[in-house]
């Protein structure tokens, strides 16, 4: 049977309950909500003068009213110690999701730790330190001071390249710009790291940097956008499943005002069997092309579009360069960058070979470059562009995302209303920073650097390298076996003093081992190695500020404890620091020391105005709480009226800026098409007979660390699926539910078939990050220039491993498109 | 296609209308009012036991337009022809849901090829073969489905729901 809660009623939201702004920490959309909190033993009642909404509760409530809430945005949880009813809910008011709620994040209520209802157990609530064999529980300055004295055997001054750092860089979650700052100001400032990497890649790059080179910011438009164009272009991206309420509230009114939409993706997914119900069918164009070969598609279509001479003639003449090459190609610069007749050249492509590269007609090109470009009624046709990780984590990252900003550049949809070439993003962003530069470009490859032995301590803040990195097999193999040295060495000094314990670690890593601290809300998969666990909390947990996929920043108000002794990260960063500036002094290292002054923080506000105030001076907590869930899109311009005066899209000035050139005119890029470009993708190509293409779903998305724990989404998906064809399953053997083993040259892993008769023959769709079967074992190693992880351009082989478990007896393996009956 | 436009009037007749009328369950079911001297209450929501049909008035696939615990709350009983888990009735093959849709509201519209009823607004498929399990959607829950019971006389009683209906923050008014 499919999991069902039996909650047959909800306690009623008291008209005096406490209501606090609340932006969705999940997915860059960032929907407004409201969490509403009141005294355990309290409720409100059902007539309008005895509830929150001032509604008849008695009666049946219509479609959309905002005078429910479901289960799933109840709990109980602690408040300023005491146990409060907890209802998060969304807000018709906010510009962003006008009270629509996602299948995520109109759980978290739920997906709160509540020692009442108990959800969300995993969360941990103090330190942890490995002692006796086991994590023993122990106190932050314990731990603390185990981390500082072990690092500071590591480093020194103008050398820290011995310390390894994993570090999120986004907004919304356990991030924003108090934690990016808290951790920044550490690494970047006291220290300089420069073997660092991301959250979700294997260096500390750029996702974009041609975007950026080319001085487009890649968040430059305005939701609104979508509703004001002529063509919505959605490349490698699934935004109704992964940007839900980006969609339902801004793209399909868009589609429903007449806007043409082009898909590119190999696959169907939901978002276009959306988009032919909403633009209909003869509006949509999908071009599912070939894994990889994108960038043949956008030279070919650029190429046609010059060559017709639908380009924007005057905004080329005044905001782009003229000449030929500003920037010629280097190894940090894969490919040169300048004018628009330097780029024709460079890219040219024909719709004829593209179509062959590609694998879609000729006339479906031609069809998506009349619907970018040709005029329309004699006027310019608006264009708005987004893409996301089909290309981003796909081949030749730097050429092709230059590719479709081209696109963008040459007919003017950049600044504009009803155009934008942007990602649509993952997480929401919150980054402030000192500079990274000392990193270098390109950035160290910090996986494959500690594949290679190197590294003696590593400090995690929220990566699951396990699950979400490429080359997973290795790297879980290596990670293993050198952490596991540094447990021995643990291990075999029970009962041993400080100094002798920190001397047994340094032994151990001097032998190749390395020492792990994880600094995270869960103890996660690679924190099964961690020798020290520090617990940190999560948005509402704590005060937190982010920007959503428009730039629109908000602040999330505290509205509940986070769990035991658990901190924001941003002060236990501070409290690394001065463990550090303590144990250097009481070393005799002064001058070293001092540099690991100015953290003394007590909350998260003062490590917002530490850091992110200084350069933007408007923005207080004040001004932000008073902005409510509709924030303030940044760049923040000035403060009048008693609001804060923001930008709605960047760029309309036609000044381009984000390469720091000081003409600020915008380049464009002369990337041809050079086959698949990671190293060892073609191989495998070749030697394997099924592209496993891979990415994330509805359900399992930006929550997922918290989702393992939650019966309603882990009731659906025990295990990560696999679509498939069923001829290619009936070939196989295979039937729906079974597990198979998908391997390859790299590795192994195992997922649950599901099949799906959209798919192609021979291409496969496998959930990515999952905690049941790590689709990253059979990435190989092989990135794009810059450290750009290659993940969606792999090719594995496929077997049966098991008949479908009795755990997914219950499971639906319909087909996940919506039809109207 | 005629069927399942109508069942999305009935639904939408349903929502316009509103409910006026409380049911028998109400009192039992709201808010404790601050006596000095408190009633003894029960752990349990008490579901009326409403007749929704006879076994003889369901054909295959055909999906029976109902209303529980009240007339408010529009549901649909289905014989699917084939046993599943939660069937009732001679084949074990009878189950209702309720067709307001939990993720915003809207009314469900049977795909009787897929057996699945489907949400106009944002697009949520729920698989009525497999308790009502969200196939795909952006509802928190799945599927609110009726306890059934059938008597000898193959009359059907839904005894209550596993899920709290949209709308409501009691399932009984």
């Amino acid at each position: 049977m499919a999991y069902k809660r039996n909650v047959d009623r909800l306690p009623i939201i008291p008209k005096d309950a406490k209501k606090h702004n609340v932006t969705c920490h999940y997915c860059i959309v960032g929907c407004g909500y409201h969490a509403y909190t009141w005294p355990i033993k309290k409720e409100g009642g059902p007539a309008p003068g005895q509830n929150a909404f001032g509604a008849d509760l008695s009666k049946q409530q219509g479609p959309e009213t905002e005078a429910w809430y479901a289960p799933s945005m109840y709990n109980v949880v602690k408040q300023n110690g005491q146990d409060v009813h907890l209802v998060i809910k969304p807000d018709k008011g906010c510009a962003v999701n006008a009270g629509l709620g996602s299948v995520r994040g109109a759980r978290m209520a739920e997906n709160r730790r509540s020692d009442i209802t108990g959800t969300q157990q995993q969360r941990l609530d103090q330190p942890l330190v490995w002692r006796y064999g086991t994590w023993q529980p122990t106190s932050w300055d314990d731990a603390l001071d185990l981390v500082a004295r072990v690092t500071a055997r590591v480093i020194d001054k103008d050398n820290e390249d011995d310390l390894f750092v994993s570090m999120f860089d986004h907004g919304g979650s356990a991030g924003g710009y108090e934690n990016t700052w808290g951790t920044g100001k550490l690494y970047f400032q006291s220290m300089k790291v420069k073997n660092c990497r991301i959250h979700n890649r294997p260096a500390y790059n750029s996702e974009v940097h041609s975007s950026r080179d080319m001085g487009v910011d890649e968040l430059n438009y305005a939701y609104s956008d979508y509703g004001l164009t002529d063509t919505i272009m959605i490349v490698g991206a699934n935004p109704l499943e992964t940007q839900t309420n980006l969609f339902l509230n801004h793209m399909v009114p868009g589609m429903r005002k007449g806007a043409k939409v082009i898909f590119v993706d190999p696959r169907r997914t939901v978002s276009i069997n959306a988009a032919e119900i909403e633009a209909g069918k003869e509006s949509v164009l999908h071009l599912a092309i070939n894994s990889g070969t994108d960038l043949a598609l956008f030279n070919a279509i650029f190429t046609h579009i010059v060559e017709k001479g639908w380009i924007d003639k005057d905004f080329i003449a005044k905001s782009t360069f003229q000449g030929d090459t500003a920037q010629p190609q280097n190894a940090q610069f894969p490919a040169p960058l300048g004018s628009l007749e330097m780029a024709k050249a460079e890219c040219k492509m024909s719709v004829a070979d593209a179509a062959k590269i590609c694998g879609v007609a000729e006339a479906d090109i031609l069809k998506a470059a009349s619907w970018i470009a040709e005029p329309k009624d004699g006027q310019r046709r608006k264009c708005v562009t987004a893409y996301e990780k089909g290309i981003i984590w796909g081949n030749d990252n730097y050429r092709t995302i230059g590719a479709l900003v081209n696109i963008g550049l040459a007919t003017g949809n950049i600044g504009r209303e009803g155009g934008g070439v942007c990602r649509l993003g993952g997480h929401q962003e919150g980054y402030f920073r000192p500079s990274d530069a000392h990193v270098g470009r390109p950035a160290p490859y910090l996986d494959q650097l500690i594949i290679a032995g190197q590294g003696k301590v590593h400090h995690i803040w929220a990566n699951d390298h396990y699950k979400t990195t490429l080359n997973a097999s290795e790297f879980k193999r290596v990670y293993n076996k050198r952490t596991n040295m540094v447990k021995e060495a643990m291990d075999a000094r029970a009962g041993a003093t400080r100094e002798e314990l920190v001397d047994a670690i340094v032994g151990a890593i001097e032998a190749g081992g390395i020492f792990s601290v994880n600094v995270d809300i869960i103890h996660t998969q690679i924190g099964q190695c961690a020798h020290v666990i520090l617990p940190a909390v999560e948005s509402g947990e704590m005060n937190l500020t982010s920007m959503n996929g428009e730039r629109r920043m908000r602040l999330v108000e505290k509205y509940m404890d986070g769990p035991g002794s658990s901190k924001p990260d941003c002060l236990i960063a501070a409290g690394m620091a001065q463990h550090l500036e303590r144990v250097l002094r009481e070393e005799g290292r002064n001058e070293y020391a001092d540099q690991f002054k100015g953290y003394d923080w007590k909350a998260e506000e003062d490590a917002f105005m530490d850091g992110y105030n200084t350069a933007h001076p408007d923005v207080t907590y004040d001004r932000l709480r008073a902005m409510g869930n509709n924030g303030v899109q940044e760049p923040v311009v000035g403060f009048k009226d008693g609001k804060l005066v923001g930008t709605m899209r960047l760029y309309t000035d036609g000044n381009f800026t984000r390469h720091g050139r000081e003409d600020k005119k915008a380049l464009f890029c002369g990337g041809g098409w050079r086959g698949l470009q990671a190293p060892g993708k073609a191989t495998q190509k070749a030697n394997y007979k099924f592209l496993i293409n891979n990415g994330r779903s509805n359900i399992n998305w930006q929550n997922w660390f918290l989702d393992k724990d939650n019966d309603f989404v882990s009731d659906r998906y025990p295990y990560p699926f696999l679509e498939i064809n069923p001829e290619d399953m009936a070939e196989l053997g295979l039937k729906a539910g079974d597990l198979v083993e998908v391997y390859n040259d790299v590795g192994a892993t195992q997922a649950m078939t599901y099949p799906t008769p959209t798919a192609r023959r021979g291409e496969t769709f496998m959930l990515f990050g999952a905690p049941t079967g790590t689709q990253g074992n059979v990435i190989n190693a092989g990135v794009n220039e810059l450290i750009l992880p290659n993940y969606k351009q792999t090719w594995g082989n496929i077997r049966k491993i098991s008949d479908a478990p009795s755990t997914v007896a219950h499971l639906s393996f319909k087909s996940k498109e919506y039809t109207t009956g | 296609m005629k069927r399942c436009d109508r069942l999305v009037d009935v639904g939408r007749r349903q929502f316009l209308r509103g409910g006026a009328v409380a049911t028998a369950g109400a009192a039992a079911a709201t808010v404790v009012p601050t006596d000095a001297k408190a009633k003894p209450g029960t752990a349990l929501l008490r579901y009326p036991a409403n007749k929704l049909a006879n076994v003889k008035d369901l054909k295959t696939n055909e999906p029976l337009d109902v209303g529980y615990p009240d007339a408010d709350a529009p549901g649909v009983l289905l014989k699917l022809g084939k046993k599943v888990e939660g069937g009732v009735g001679p084949d074990g093959d009878i189950v209702g849901f309720s067709t307001v849709c939990p993720h915003k509201g809207f009314p469900l519209a049977y795909d009787g090829d897929r057996r699945t009823l489907n949400c106009p607004g944002h697009y949520s498929v729920f698989d009525c073969e497999a308790g009502g399990q969200q196939v795909w959607g952006q509802a928190t829950q799945n599927l609110p489905q009726y306890i059934l019971k059938v008597d000898d006389k193959g009359d059907i009683y839904a005894e209550g729901v596993d899920e709290l209906l949209y709308g409501r923050l009691s399932n009984v008014l």
